[in-house]
């Protein structure tokens, strides 16, 4: 992010850029910058609370005042603490799946009845919420799963499918399945942290050992773009501890 | 929570790893107060609209995110796992403070907002968007942009 603000400054723009991660800011030095302590994937700090946005807003402008640079300043304020373990009581009942003995379905009949039960919780959701986010490859959900299948059995080297080549395709499919679980997850009306909703995902779904099994099987494979993605771009690294993984498997 | 002391073991070592660009001085503009600027958000996270073609692997290119798109008509594509995205799907403006931006020009607190704002694909290396940003700092100055808001995610 700070490298734009190198490109663009130069090009005549005035720049302010959010800075999530102050060690790569501290390298790179863009002209103004503002640190904020959040959560990766939320630089405004807090989802539907705009006072709270606001206020991390009016801090990246007042650098535009700073007479000279490279400037970082730190955000002095720290979101509040999230949904407690206790706020997240009703979504862990709400998402207790009814799984049958081991052996009774394959993993492709388990995950499609995953899929059926929180059908309605995905609805709910985007009722409530106005909107969803899922659907970016533009497939059903039955068929985004069914793609990530296809690719435990054989990958695939065929015609393109919404447009996408099969990599893009597995890469926004395995997106499009997460999306669809946490959204279903996550209608509760209040805020909550990212954390208690991946590990319940990756926990406690069988679309997580889809995932997993998809992973597993790209990394095997001698196409590069395919190891990457399986092995770096599927299971995000703050999971790979409990979940056994590293680097190379 | 993004201190690298709070990371997990991983994530701490792949962001301390990642090689970033050095640059041997930061330009500077002198900036308008911002109740004078006309302003536009860049995001990096791989932002889109509904039906755009998703960002791939080492996507260099943008994404046009025009400042009447609806709520509902923004999805992501980002490549990486390595962020919370529950965040976004709560409530767009913890990603890309549009409504915000808004309310500060209505306010006075802001002189204009620009009419399009841009996504790249912040997994790729910064100095494969180089040319890209250069290009795109033209049609931010046709569109009277002089002052531009720079989100990661």
């Amino acid at each position: 992010m700070g490298a734009l603000g190198h490109y663009l400054e130069s090009e005549g723009l005035a720049t302010a850029s959010i800075s999530l991660i102050r060690l790569h800011t501290e390298k790179i030095r863009p002209p103004r910058a503002l640190w904020v302590p959040f959560e990766l994937g939320r630089p405004l700090g807090v989802p539907g609370d705009p006072a709270f946005q606001t206020r991390v807003l009016h801090a990246l402008l007042d650098l535009l005042t700073v007479q000279s640079g490279p400037v970082l300043a730190d955000y002095p304020e720290d979101t509040p603490q999230a949904a407690s373990e206790s706020d997240m009581t009703g979504m862990a009942c709400l998402l207790r799946l009814d799984a049958p003995p081991v052996g009774e379905e394959t993993l492709e009949e388990a995950v499609l009845r995953e899929i059926r039960e929180l059908h309605p919780w995905y609805d709910l959701a985007s009722e409530r919420r106005g909107r969803t986010t899922f659907g970016v490859c533009g497939l059903p959900i039955e068929d985004v799963a069914r793609v990530l299948f296809g690719w435990l059995s054989e990958p695939s080297s065929g015609p393109e499918i919404a447009g996408l080549a099969p990599e893009e395709l597995l890469k926004v499919a395995s997106e499009d399945l997460k999306t669809f679980y946490f959204e279903a997850a996550g209608g509760q009306p209040q805020p909550f942290s990212g954390r208690p909703l991946a590990d319940w995902f990756w926990g406690e779904t069988v679309a997580a050992r889809l995932l997993l099994a998809v992973r597993e099987r790209l990394g095997r494979d001698p196409d590069p773009v395919r190891r990457r993605i399986g092995l770096g771009l599927t299971i995000p690294r703050d999971q790979w501890l409990r979940l056994g993984l590293t680097e190379n498997s | 929570m993004a201190r690298l002391t709070d990371l997990d073991e991983f994530s701490r070592s792949a962001y301390e790893a990642m090689e970033m660009p050095t640059f041997a001085s930061t330009p500077w503009v002198a900036a308008k107060p911002a109740p004078d600027a006309r302003i536009a958000i860049i995001s990096t996270a791989g932002l889109q609209r509904r039906g755009d073609r998703p960002f791939s692997i080492d996507s260099s290119d943008y994404r046009l995110l025009p400042g009447d798109t609806a709520a509902a008509d923004l999805v992501m594509s980002h490549i990486s796992p390595n962020f919370d995205r529950s965040g976004f799907q709560q409530d767009h403006n913890v990603v890309l403070p549009i409504d915000r931006l808004n309310e500060l020009a209505a306010e006075g607190a802001v002189g204009s907002v620009a009419s399009i704002h841009y996504s790249f694909m912040g997994a790729t290396h910064p100095a494969k968007m180089e040319r890209t940003a250069r290009r795109l700092a033209g049609l931010l100055k046709q569109d009277r942009v002089d002052t531009v808001l720079l989100v990661p995610v």
